[in-house]
């Protein structure tokens, strides 16, 4: 497994997912630059980290989305080749075309950083084949712009293909109004592209690998990317 | 050719803060009038804020030194030496005035402020913390103000991407029309690679990085060290506006440029911008500096000399930076998208000289501005002590039980959840301890090393005694560490006071720092960094004096770390040190009583440190499994705040006595609970004998109640609602009342 995370100006969740990927993987993934045109040979994974890009300014991942760089993901993309998108990252991939849908501010204007329970919908894709399927799972949550939403057909589309990845839901997997942190609809945390190789979530599984600091409920994303 | 197109009036030189005989020294000084970018300059560097004109004389008496401190106050930020090569860069500071008038600006350039005094050392910020002060939730203003401020130091914070891991927010009448916004921010670096401001060798280029200048915060500064009368509004465009994104890459090129040593001074533009960033460069090199601000990166076209050495833009810094490096230093600055220009030289005149458009703007004596500023030995006079209130006198509640769950509930002691889930306290994935606790814990890198940090004061025991509450502000704080596991380092002070020029409020300042001082000796817990707020008042009226301390200790394993958690059924609960049932300006007295009276709790220095290097032991040895030290509400309190964090409910089975209200909720300090198997408990009472540490087995964790001799049962959930409740219903204009 080949990974490599994109920085961009305004990035800051970078070293958490460098982190996450060496334990999994047990080397340091490459850091690529925006201004870059290319990714290095032989890729795997590209990662999109958390963060502020280009300050939230315009919308979130409005500039970021356009980055040199991201011709280069969205050809990879389009070759099968995996890509994940945390948090900033989520927004980036749908600002930058390769996710359908938006991230509006959260339901009640408020940045909202918690742990927070997810179910895991599908454990057949390359993100997830080490969780079941209807796994809770307890991972961070750290954003002001996390409610995802999109046309109705969209949605539809979305829910109708198996391409919703995450819901918000307690700790016995419910997913209602109360267990919805931000208002997406749905309770949608994150979703696969058409060919179920890109993934965008608004949680941070990358912050919950290590029992000392909140649990390892996270980890099991990383360790199936390796697996693929 | 010397500019002077501006004549210098009394109203003028009023205008500027600056006191008629504080204008005639500066007359004797340079031998002439001042230009008009002079007298701005002179305003700059003598107002309160920069030159310490009231403090500075007793703030010498404090103890700064000690084997691990690396450097102490009258840099960017204090360093101290926390082995293995590594030091933690820490400081706190406050952005009170322009918080009220801007909330959230003021609250997020104050996040940035403290941040970039951090990152000027050398070090990369890994933890924020604050102190908030804030009016009487039923003042019409408060509610926007908490939500401004909270909004703007998450706003600036999570965007920077540093975790904010504690704080302490509180509501009292008496800050109504001047609520105190306190940020503290902690980073780490190399010991031996630590940045300074002063400045050396002659004719070296003089580099300014990061945003460009703009008409904002002109005389910030100033506005920092007067009073706020009725015209607070008009004061808006004073204050600045920040911009967390330039601020990041701001930390990634310093952070790169240092690394290839490029760097021989940094000094960071904060108050008083340029005037005092060079100023301090120079005076501290004992160089002079000579500027030509037609190279000054400007927002707006047209502004003059003036504007540009009194802007308070963020996000800029100034530097001296080895001529042979600087090709490679720019390339860093246009990679990240930043300014980066050479703006002037040092010299050998000991003088600074100010150009813009061919003409000399300002020539003056670079030394004096700093050291010739006025020094004032104010008139103080001690407060009066209160009278000690016997316990016996204080009415007891009809149900100990119902006061437990009431106190829980009451704005300062109610669950700050609301506050702190708007920061992100979990990036860089090693926040140990979250908000909530004692202090937070954060381990560093991989650890297995880390810190424990915290921000804490009194402020009721301050205004009823200063010396008391100053020694009690220093200990709570080191409490606050060792109940974590932390062997306590270092602090630093942000000292928000009222108007200096008032006897009284003066020998409240000069009273809270002698029992600073002397907490800190005795606790070997040296101050290393520290902020003066003074003129903190509104239209006469001071604020409670509030000496904000922020603690640093560092515990050699994280996992080792004690929560407050109860963590399971059938251990047994220890209380270390001695319960009289001090009720004197408790907060059972003030919010159940109606009483803001009395004298405050005793500190007793030596029983402080006896008590917290026991406990402080046991958590090292694993004896215990969990630790929260005593304060605000006393042993009811804590024993509620320990059986909530684990959900474990306890039952209290200590003797309370004839005033068994006093024994709950009594502030005497120097106190913790534990919990351990009975086993050990007992293990742990033998030694605590043996070191002279008052302990007893006050109860036994188990079930979902909480049980108070004598009293009904009560779920914890109900403890629960009452302590999560308050904030938000307060915050969503719903009424909390029923809450409870």
């Amino acid at each position: 497994m080949k990974a490599v995370v994109v920085l961009f100006p305004g990035s800051n969740r970078e070293g958490d997912a460098v982190r996450a990927l060496e334990m999994a993987t047990g080397k340091k993934p490459q850091i690529i630059w925006h201004a870059e045109t290319e990714l290095p040979a032989g890729t795997d994974l590209v990662l999109l980290p958390g963060g502020f890009s280009y300050g939230d300014y315009l919308r979130c991942g409005a500039i970021a989305g356009r980055a040199a760089i991201m011709d280069a993901v969205r050809a990879h993309a389009a070759r099968g080749g995996l890509v994940l998108g945390i948090c900033n990252g989520f927004q980036i991939l749908c600002e930058g075309g390769l996710l359908p849908g938006v991230l509006m501010r959260n339901r009640d204007l408020r940045f909202i950083c918690k742990m927070q329970n997810l179910r895991v919908e599908r454990a057949d894709t390359a993100f997830t084949r080490a969780y079941s399927k209807g796994q809770v799972i307890k991972v961070a949550i750290a954003h002001g712009e996390g409610n995802y939403e999109a046309d109705e057909e969209t949605i539809k589309r979305l829910e109708g293909d198996g391409r919703v990845a995450f819901r918000y839901c307690d700790e016995s997997g419910l997913v209602n109004d109360a267990t919805n942190p931000n208002g997406s609809t749905n309770g949608i945390a994150g979703i696969y592209s058409q060919k179920m190789n890109v993934l965008g979530m608004m949680p941070h599984p990358e912050n919950l690998i290590d029992p000392l600091v909140g649990g390892i409920d996270g980890a099991g994303l990383f360790k199936s990317l390796i697996a693929a | 050719m010397q500019s002077q197109s501006v004549e210098i009036t009394p109203q003028l030189v009023a205008e500027h803060g600056l006191k008629p005989d504080e204008y005639d020294r500066i007359l004797k000084l340079i031998g002439r009038a001042p230009t008009l970018t002079e007298l701005g300059i002179f305003s700059a560097m003598w107002n309160e804020h920069c030159s310490y004109k009231s403090s500075r004389l007793h703030l010498r008496k404090l103890p700064t030194k000690a084997p691990w401190v690396i450097q102490g106050p009258g840099e960017n930020a204090g360093v101290i030496d926390i082995g293995d090569g590594q030091a933690c860069v820490f400081k706190m500071e406050s952005h009170n005035h322009p918080s009220f008038i801007e909330p959230y600006q003021g609250a997020a350039t104050g996040v940035g402020g403290i941040l970039r005094d951090v990152f000027t050392m050398g070090a990369r910020p890994i933890a924020c913390l604050n102190l908030l002060r804030f009016g009487a939730p039923e003042h019409a203003k408060t509610r926007h103000l908490v939500s401004g401020v909270v909004a703007g130091i998450g706003g600036y914070g999570n965007s920077f991407g540093v975790p904010t891991v504690g704080g302490s927010v509180n509501f009292h009448t008496r800050y109504d029309g001047n609520i105190l916004v306190n940020a503290m921010a902690v980073g780490l670096a190399k010991s031996d690679e630590i940045f300074y401001a002063k400045a050396t060798g002659i004719g070296r280029p003089i580099v300014y990085l990061g945003s460009k200048t703009g008409r904002d915060g002109i005389h910030g500064a100033t506005m920092a060290s007067a009073s706020f009368e009725a015209d607070a509004e008009e004061k808006r465009p004073t204050v600045q506006v920040g911009d967390p994104f330039s601020e990041k890459l701001l930390l990634e090129a310093c952070l790169e440029i240092m690394a290839k040593g490029c760097v021989i001074a940094i000094q960071d533009m904060g108050a008083a911008g340029l005037t005092s960033s060079a100023v301090e460069m120079g005076a501290k090199g004992g160089l002079g500096i000579e500027l030509d601000l037609d190279k000054v990166p400007c927002r707006e076209e047209g502004m003059s000399a003036y504007e540009m050495m009194l802007s308070e833009s963020q996000e800029r810094m100034l530097m001296v930076l080895d001529p042979a490096k600087e090709a490679e230093a720019e390339a860093i600055f246009i990679k990240w998208g930043l300014d980066f220009a050479i703006i002037g030289k040092t010299t050998d005149t000991k003088r600074f000289v100010i150009k813009h458009k061919g003409k000399i703007e300002a020539d003056l004596p670079i030394m004096e501005l700093g050291d010739e500023a006025p020094l004032y030995d104010r008139p103080h006079v001690p407060t009066p002590k209160k009278p000690v209130i016997d316990a016996s006198s204080v009415t007891p509640p009809k149900s100990n039980a119902d006061a437990l769950v009431h106190l829980l509930g009451t704005p300062d002691l109610c669950s700050k959840r609301w506050v702190w889930e708007q920061y992100d306290h979990l990036i860089l994935g090693n926040s140990v301890q979250q908000p909530g606790g004692d202090a937070g814990v954060i381990r560093i890198g991989d650890g297995p090393k880390g810190l424990a940090l915290t921000t804490d004061v009194t402020q009721r025991y301050c205004e009823a005694d200063p010396v008391e509450g100053g020694k009690q502000a220093v200990a709570e704080a080191w409490r606050n560490i060792t109940a974590s596991g932390a062997l306590p380092l270092a602090l630093t002070d942000n000292l928000n006071f009222g108007n200096p020029e008032k006897p009284e409020y003066m020998g409240q300042f000069v009273g809270c720092l002698e029992g600073i001082g002397e907490a800190a000796r005795a606790l070997d817990f040296p101050i290393v960094s520290g902020n003066v707020s003074l003129y903190n008042e509104t239209q006469g009226r001071g604020i409670l004096p509030t000496p904000s301390i922020g603690g640093v200790g560092v515990i050699a394993d994280v996992n080792k770390s004690a929560s407050v958690a109860f963590k399971k059924a059938g251990q047994s609960i220890i209380l270390i040190g001695e319960t009289k049932g001090w009720l004197g300006q408790s907060v059972y007295l003030r919010d159940l009583c109606g009483r803001e009276e009395g004298a405050p709790p005793p500190v007793d220095l030596a029983a402080e440190r006896r008590n917290g290097d026991f406990v402080r032991k046991l958590i090292e040895s694993s004896r215990v499994d969990a630790s929260h030290d005593l304060s605000d509400g006393g042993l009811a309190v804590a024993f509620a705040e320990m059986a909530m964090a684990g959900k474990v409910g306890a039952k209290l089975t200590m003797d309370l006595g004839a005033t068994p209200h006093a024994i709950l909720f009594g502030e005497d300090q120097a106190r913790y609970l534990l919990t351990a198997t009975a086993n050990e408990a007992q293990k742990i009472l033998a030694d605590a004998k043996a070191a002279g540490v008052p302990a007893a087995i006050v109860g036994t964790t188990g079930g979902d109640t909480i049980d108070l001799p004598g009293e009904k049962s009560v779920a914890i959930e109900r403890l629960i609602r009452s302590h999560e409740d308050w904030l938000p219903n307060y915050m969503a204009g719903r009424d909390a009342s029923s809450a409870a």
